[in-house]
């Protein structure tokens, strides 16, 4: 197990009712960890459609977790 | 080249000086206004979100590609944040170039990129006093 904190963006802050928590988790990814807190917090988009970011940078939905990290989770984006 | 979100309104005229060059023989600029409808739905205001630094970078990139692709003097990119009335300008985009074949091009390639890949999001706020997010990115 290892903590990380999750940042919520637009849709999916709303869904969690939060913008940001600590976690505890068993996720290796952050794949892994979507599929947790979609659970969680019924979050319905299609990974594919959605982005991750580590620490302020866009990542892999495949990463490797690391202690400490802030995973950032977008929602699929709608600019212009 | 800059890549800008802003909270404050965006002022064309300023960010069209940026793209004076001497050997810009065209420019093509293109605004995304606020509209009053959207799916059927009669639409009051907009709200828009961003993760500023990311969406800034990943502008950036959107705006290098765009030199690379299309034989263009320079291109600018400005987009709004906070909540926006109906007409209000969303999103701005200006590019140069030597002729206007590639000014068009590259202002459409950095419109579409910008609207499928940059963290914004937008919230529509609908006559009927609900609030729905958009889902529009389009690939």
């Amino acid at each position: 197990m290892i903590e990380v904190t999750a940042r919520y963006f637009a849709a999916f802050r709303e869904r969690a009712g939060r913008d940001r928590e600590q976690l505890t988790t068993s996720a290796r990814t952050a794949a892994e960890l979507y599929g947790e807190l979609a659970r969680k917090y019924g979050f319905a988009d299609s990974m594919t459609r959605c982005k991750v970011a580590i620490n302020d940078e866009l990542a892999d939905w495949n990463v490797t977790l690391e202690a400490g990290n802030e995973v950032l989770f977008f929602p699929p984006v709608a600019g212009g | 080249m800059s890549f800008k979100i802003t909270s404050v309104p965006i002022d064309p005229e300023a960010r069209k000086r940026e793209l004076v060059q001497s050997a810009a023989g065209a420019c093509v600029t293109f605004e995304g206004w606020v509209r009053n409808h959207n799916e059927g739905e009669a639409v009051q205001a907009l709200e828009y979100e961003a993760h500023v630094g990311l969406a800034e970078k990943e502008g950036a990139k959107i705006l290098a590609e765009a030199k690379q692709r299309f034989a263009i003097e320079t291109a600018v990119c400005e987009h709004r944040v906070g909540k926006l009335a109906i007409g209000d300008c969303a999103v701005w985009v200006g590019v140069s170039a030597g002729h206007r074949g590639a000014a068009f091009d590259a202002c459409r390639y950095i419109i579409d990129e910008t609207k499928a890949r940059v963290p914004i999001w937008k919230k529509e706020h609908y006559a009927s006093g609900e609030t729905g997010w958009v889902n529009c990115a389009t690939r």
